[in-house]
C-alpha cells in the first residue's frame, strides 16, 4: 500500500493504459463487426431469396407441373414434406445423441469414452453423398423384412398403412438416415455441454445420496439444457436443409400423405430444389427459389417458437 | 509469451506448408505432376474451354474429352453435367461457350431470344448423341417381355395393375406372369429421357396416354429414383418394379421389347440412329440447325424409336478468335465418325449415320471468330 | 434426549447381488431364443427381444428388491448402454460397407493421378479431387472461423443480453437451416454479381461452404463460452488484465476443447456437401491449384459424378456395376480417411492450447 503519496497513477500507468484501452476497443470493435457482418450475410441471402423467388409466385401454373395450379398447392405439400421428415428425423436421433452424449461424458469407462467420442464425430463426416448410396442401397434392403412386417401387422396405424414398398426406399429408411446424420451434432455438442458441468454441483448431489441418475437429473441437465437445445436446433437446421441424402435414399413426390412404407413418400422442399433446378427453365427456376424462401420462413418461425418456449421456460424457473 | 509464440508457430507453418504445396502442385493445367495423358503436341490450339448441360451426354463427353485433350495438349475443357435447363440458360447468358441439351430450342421462344442475343446471329444446334431408351423391369423368373406402345402407356399410368393382366399375357405366350402387383418407377427429377419417353408413349400410344409430353413425371403415384442411376438402383432393389432409362446403364435388368410395326424389336444403338436417319427435321429449323422431330411411330424394319437425341449449342461467332478455334475443333471431333465411336463405345450410345455426320460437320465448318 | 427417527435410505435397503445382471442377460437370452424357435424368428429379432427383455427385467427385479430410486437408476443406465450398442450398428455398418466397397480400389495410381484423359473402365485417380478439397475447405475455414469465434466472443464477452445479441444468436439459428443448394445459389449470384456469368471457381465453392459452417461455429462456440466460470474472468480482470486479453488468454483456452469440436464438427459437415460446389466450382478432370481461377473438384462431387455417370453397362450383361461406383467408393472412403486425419490434428491442437487443468 502506497504511503501518503497522490492516488493518481504514475504516467507510465496512464500510457499502458491509454494503450490497453485502445486494444480493447479495436477487440470490441472487430467482434462487434463480426456479429453485424453475419446479420450483413443473412439479411442479403434473404434478399436475393426474395428477389429471385417472387417472380415465382405468379408464373404459368403449367410451370408447377404434375397439375398444381398454383404456388400454394405446389409448395404446400412440399412443406409438409419437410416438416414431416426432419420430425422424423428428431424422433429418431434425439433420444440416442442425448443418450451416447451422457454414455460419452458419465457412463462409459474413461478409457472408452474417448473412442467412442472420436468414432461420432467420424460419422458427422461422411459425406452426405455416401449417405445416400448406403441408404438408398443397403439399408433400405436390409428394412424390407421390417416394412412387410408392419404393412402386414401394423397397417391400421395411418403410419403403417402400406402397401410396403417393394424396395424399402421409404419415409422410414430416410428418417433413419437422416437422424443417423444429424446424430453427431447433437452428441457433440451435448457430450460437451454435460461435460461442463461444475464438480461441486455433482459431487453435493452424491453427498446427498443421490443416485447417479438423480445426479444427472438435479446437477447436470439444468445447467445443460440451454447447450443441448443448442444442439438440437443445429441438428434440426442440419435435417431441414440436407439435399443429397433425400434425393438419394428413398422415393418421393410431393403429396400430403401420413404412410411412411408405401411406394411414395412426401417430399422435402430440398429435395425437390435439388431434382428439378438443373433441368429448369428460368421460370421453373424463379418457383423453386421462392420453395426455398418457404422453408427460410418456416426456419424462422420454428427457431422463434424455440425460443419463446426456452424463455418461458427460464421466467417460469425466475419466478 | 515466447512459447505461446513458438506453439503458435507449428501448427500455423505446417498449414501454410500444405496449402502452398497443394497449390503449386497444380498450377498449370497441362503437363502437371497428377495428369497422366501423354501429350502429343502437334497442334496450335491453346486455351481453357468450358462447356456444360446435358447429363445424359456426360460419359461421352468424358471420353471426347479425353482423346480431343491428347491430340491437342494446351487444350483444357471442362464439361459441367449440371441439366440441360441450366446448360441453355448459361449457354445464353454466355457462361458457357458450348452447351450440351437434350432437347433443341424452341424457336420461337424467350430461350431462343435470348440465345440469337449472346451469338449475334441464329445459334447452331447438331445432335452429337443418340441413346435408345429401355424399359426395363424385375421379375423373377422373366428376363424378357414384349409390350407394344399403348400396353406400355396402361401400365405407367395406373390402368394395368397386375403382372398377369391380360393385355401383358396375350403378347407374351409361354411366359409365366404372377399375380402380383406391378409397381412403376419414374424419375423424381425434370429430364430429358421424361421428356422422351412421354412424347413416345403420347405419339404411339394410341391415345391411352392422356397427359402431355414433358420433363416432369405427369403424376405423384408410384416409385421414383433421381437420375438413370436413381431408377436402376430402385427397379434393381424390389421385385415387380417396372421403368424408363437410358439404354447404356440397363444392363443386368429384364428387357421390354417395344412393337414396331408387326415385330417386336430390343432397345439397339442401330435401331435407334436409323430412327433419327429417317426422321424430317423439325419445322423450324434455319440453316445453322440439324434438329429434328423424331418419328416415334416408325414402322420400319429393326428400328426403335424410343430414344433420346441430345444435341450441342454454340455460336456460329466469338467475339475470341482462339475461343472459336477451340470450339469449332472440339465440336467437329465430336461429330465426326471417330468421335462418335469412340463415344458408342465409352458410352453405350449410337453413333450418328455418316450423312448427319458430314451435315452438321459442314454447319460446323462455318464456326469463326469476329 | 430422543433416539434420532432413522431415516431410510437406499444403504438399509437390500442391494442386488452382484451376479444379477448375468442372470437376468442369461435369462433374456433364453426367452428370446425360446420364442424365437417358436415363432420362427430370425436372429436379429431374437436379439432384440433379449435385449428388450434385459432393459426391462432387471429394474423389474430392483424395484422389487431396492426400491423405486434405485430402479430408476438401473433403468436409465440400461437404456444409455442400450442405446449406445444400438448406435453402434449403422455407424460401424456404414464404415464397414465404405471400407469393403472403397478399399480394394484404392491403389498408389489412384491417389496420385487425376482423372484428365480418363474414360469408360480406365482406373483413373482422384489426386486433382484431393487437392481441391483441401483448398476449398481450408479457404472456407479461414473465412468462417475467425469471423464465427469473434461473432461468439462478442455475443457473450461484450452484447450478453443486449437486443443486437439477441437478434444474431436467433437469426444465426436460421442461418443453419439454408438448404446446401441454395447456399450455393446465394454464392454463385454473388461472383456472378461482381465478375460476370462466366466465372466459376474454387472461391465460390469456400463462400458457400463458410455461409453453412459458420452457424455451427457461433452457436456451438458461444454455448462453450457461455459456460466459462464467471469467476475466471473477475480474477483475471483483478489481477489488472484488459478485457481482450482476458478472453484471449484465460476464457478461450478454458472453452478450447469444445470451441474446437464445434471447429470440427462444423469442417466435417461442409466437407461433404455436393450440391453448392457443383453450381459454383464446376467440375473439372485436371489439376487445378488455383483458388481463384478455373474450376476445382472436390470429392463428393467427384463421387456424385461418378454415380450420376458412371460408365456404361452393355444390355444383357449379368447384374454388373458399372465402373464409376467402384471409384466412387474408393473416393469416399479416401475422404474418410482425410477427415479422420483433420480430426486427430485439430484434437492435438486443443491439447496444445487447452490449460492444464487436473481434470
Amino acid at each position: 500500500m502506497s504511503t501518503g503519496s497522490s492516488l493518481t497513477p504514475p504516467p507510465a500507468v496512464s500510457a499502458r493504459r491509454g494503450r490497453l484501452a485502445l486494444g480493447d476497443r479495436i477487440f470490441a470493435a472487430s467482434a462487434r463487426g463480426a456479429g453485424l457482418l453475419i446479420l450483413l450475410v443473412l439479411a442479403g441471402v434473404f434478399v436475393f431469396l426474395l428477389i429471385q423467388g417472387a417472380p415465382g409466385l405468379s408464373v404459368d401454373p403449367k410451370e408447377y407441373g404434375q397439375g398444381f395450379d398454383s404456388f400454394w398447392a405446389y409448395a404446400g405439400p412440399l412443406l409438409f414434406g419437410t416438416i414431416f421428415i426432419s420430425l422424423l428425423a428428431l424422433v429418431v436421433a434425439v433420444p440416442f445423441a442425448l443418450a451416447v452424449a451422457l454414455f460419452i461424458s458419465h457412463y462409459a469407462p474413461r478409457r472408452l469414452a474417448t473412442p467412442v467420442a472420436y468414432v461420432i464425430d467420424l460419422l458427422a463426416a461422411v459425406p452426405s453423398v455416401v449417405f445416400g448410396l448406403w441408404g438408398g442401397r443397403a439399408l433400405s434392403q436390409a428394412l424390407k423384412p421390417v416394412i412387410n412386417w408392419l404393412g402386414e401387422y401394423l397397417n391400421w396405424i395411418p403410419l403403417f398403412k402400406g402397401p410396403a414398398s417393394p424396395n424399402g426406399q421409404t419415409a422410414l429408411t430416410a428418417g433413419l438416415v437422416l437422424g443417423v446424420m444429424i446424430l453427431p451434432i447433437i452428441t457433440a455438442i451435448s457430450r460437451e455441454v454435460f461435460a461442463q458441468t461444475p464438480r461441486l454441483n455433482e459431487e453435493a448431489a452424491i453427498g446427498l445420496g443421490a443416485t447417479r441418475w438423480e445426479v444427472l437429473r438435479l446437477a447436470v441437465f439444468p445447467y445443460a439444457k440451454s447447450g443441448v437445445i443448442a444442439g438440437i436446433m443445429l441438428g434440426l437446421g442440419r435435417a431441414l436443409g440436407e439435399t443429397m441424402a433425400v434425393t438419394m435414399v428413398y422415393s418421393s413426390s410431393p403429396k400430403y400423405m401420413l404412410n411412411i412404407i408405401g411406394d411414395t413418400s412426401p417430399q422435402t422442399i430440398a429435395a425437390n430444389i435439388a431434382n428439378n433446378y438443373a433441368e429448369a427453365s428460368a421460370d421453373k427456376q424463379h418457383v423453386l427459389i421462392a420453395a426455398g424462401l418457404v422453408l427460410f420462413a418456416f426456419t424462422f418461425v420454428v427457431n422463434f417458437i424455440a425460443r419463446w418456449a426456452i424463455g418461458r421456460g427460464e421466467r417460469k424457473l425466475a419466478r | 509469451m515466447k512459447t505461446t509464440l513458438r506453439r503458435a508457430i507449428v501448427p500455423g507453418a505446417a498449414a501454410l506448408a500444405l496449402a502452398a504445396s497443394l497449390a503449386a502442385c497444380g498450377d498449370s493445367n497441362t503437363n502437371t505432376a497428377g495428369d497422366t495423358a501423354a501429350s502429343d503436341g502437334s497442334s496450335t490450339l491453346s486455351g481453357k474451354l468450358a462447356g456444360g448441360g446435358s447429363s445424359a451426354q456426360g460419359t461421352a463427353q468424358q471420353a471426347w474429352m479425353a482423346a480431343f485433350q491428347q491430340s491437342n495438349s494446351g487444350v483444357s475443357i471442362t464439361y459441367d453435367p449440371v441439366g440441360s435447363g441450366t446448360g441453355r440458360t448459361s449457354f445464353e447468358s454466355g457462361a458457357y461457350a458450348f452447351a450440351g441439351s437434350d432437347a433443341f430450342i424452341a424457336n420461337p421462344s424467350d430461350e431462343y431470344t435470348a440465345a440469337k442475343k449472346t451469338c449475334g446471329a441464329d445459334p447452331i444446334e447438331v445432335p452429337s448423341y443418340i441413346s435408345p431408351i429401355a424399359v426395363v423391369f424385375n421379375l423373377k423368373g422373366v428376363d424378357s417381355l414384349k409390350l407394344d406402345a399403348k400396353t406400355i402407356a396402361n401400365i405407367f399410368n395406373g390402368t394395368i395393375k397386375k403382372w398377369n393382366d391380360p393385355q401383358i399375357a396375350s403378347q407374351n405366350d409361354g411366359v409365366s406372369l404372377p399375380d402380383t402387383a406391378i409397381h412403376t418407377v419414374h424419375r423424381s427429377d425434370d429430364s430429358g429421357t421424361t421428356q422422351n419417353f412421354t412424347e413416345y408413349l403420347s405419339k404411339a400410344g394410341e391415345g391411352a396416354w392422356k397427359d402431355e409430353a414433358s420433363q416432369t413425371w405427369p403424376s405423384t403415384d408410384g416409385l421414383s429414383g433421381n437420375g438413370t442411376s436413381g431408377v436402376i438402383t430402385s427397379i434393381k432393389g424390389g421385385d415387380g418394379t417396372i421403368g424408363y432409362a437410358d439404354a447404356s446403364q440397363a444392363g443386368g435388368l429384364g428387357v421390354v421389347s417395344i412393337k414396331v410395326g408387326s415385330s417386336y424389336n430390343a432397345p439397339s444403338p442401330d435401331g435407334a440412329a436409323s430412327v433419327v436417319a429417317n426422321s424430317q427435321l423439325d419445322a423450324s429449323a434455319t440453316d445453322s440447325q440439324l434438329i429434328y422431330d423424331v418419328n416415334r411411330t416408325d414402322t420400319a424394319d429393326g428400328a426403335y424409336p424410343l430414344l433420346l437425341v441430345s444435341y450441342l449449342l454454340a455460336c456460329p461467332t466469338y467475339a475470341d478468335a482462339s475461343t472459336a478455334a477451340m470450339v469449332k475443333g472440339y465440336l467437329s471431333y465430336i461429330v465426326s465418325q471417330e468421335g462418335q465411336q469412340a463415344g458408342a463405345s465409352a458410352a453405350g450410345s449410337a453413333p450418328l449415320s455418316s450423312d448427319t455426320s458430314d451435315k452438321a460437320a459442314a454447319i460446323l465448318d462455318k464456326i469463326a471468330g469476329q | 434426549m430422543n433416539a434420532v427417527a432413522v431415516v431410510p435410505s437406499t444403504f438399509a435397503h437390500p442391494r442386488l447381488p452382484r451376479w444379477a445382471p448375468l442372470v437376468v442377460a442369461v435369462a433374456a437370452l433364453a426367452v428370446g431364443g425360446l420364442l424365437g424357435l417358436l415363432l420362427g424368428w430370425g436372429p436379429v429379432a431374437i436379439v432384440l427381444v433379449s435385449g428388450l427383455f434385459y432393459v426391462v427385467g432387471l429394474p423389474a427385479w430392483s424395484r422389487v428388491l431396492e426400491g423405486p430410486r434405485a430402479a430408476t437408476d438401473r433403468l436409465m443406465t440400461n437404456l444409455v448402454w442400450g442405446a449406445f450398442a444400438v448406435v453402434c450398428v449403422p455407424l460401424l455398418w456404414l464404415l464397414w460397407n465404405v471400407v469393403q466397397k472403397g478399399a480394394p480400389h484404392v491403389t498408389g495410381h489412384f491417389l496420385s493421378t487425376s482423372m484428365r484423359g480418363v474414360f469408360g473402365s480406365m482406373e483413373g485417380g482422384i489426386l486433382h479431387a484431393i487437392q481441391g478439397t483441401v483448398i476449398v475447405t481450408l479457404a472456407a475455414t479461414v473465412i468462417a472461423v475467425p469471423i464465427g469465434l469473434m461473432t461468439a466472443i462478442y455475443l457473450i464477452e461484450y452484447g450478453r443480453g443486449s437486443r443486437l445479441a439477441k437478434v444474431i444468436t436467433f437469426l444465426v439459428d436460421v442461418m443453419t437451416g439454408i438448404p446446401s443448394i441454395v447456399a450455393g445459389l446465394f454464392a454463385l449470384s454473388l461472383l456472378v454479381l461482381f465478375f460476370g456469368p462466366a466465372f466459376r471457381a474454387g472461391i465460390g465453392g469456400a463462400i458457400a461452404l463458410a455461409l453453412l459452417m459458420t452457424p455451427t461455429v457461433v452457436r456451438s462456440a458461444e454455448e462453450m463460452l457461455r459456460l466459462v466460470p464467471g469467476d475466471l474472468r473477475e480474477a483475471s480482470y483483478a489481477l489488472g488484465v484488459p478485457k481482450w486479453r482476458t478472453i484471449l488468454k484465460v476464457v478461450m483456452p478454458t472453452a478450447i476443447g469444445g470451441i474446437v469440436t464445434g471447429v470440427v464438427l462444423a469442417i466435417s459437415r461442409v466437407i461433404g456437401e455436393t450440391a453448392p460446389l457443383l453450381v459454383t466450382a464446376g467440375y473439372n478432370d485436371s489439376m487445378n491449384g488455383n483458388l481463384f481461377s478455373g474450376r476445382m473438384t472436390t470429392l463428393p462431387v467427384y463421387i456424385f459424378n461418378q454415380y450420376k455417370t458412371p460408365g456404361a453397362v452393355p444390355l444383357g450383361a449379368h447384374a454388373a456395376d458399372p465402373p464409376g461406383y467402384a471409384r466412387a467408393w474408393a473416393a469416399a472412403l479416401v475422404l474418410i480417411v482425410i477427415v479422420m486425419i483433420l480430426n486427430l490434428i485439430a484434437r492435438i491442437i486443443g491439447k496444445i492450447f487447452a490449460p492444464k487443468t487436473g481434470r
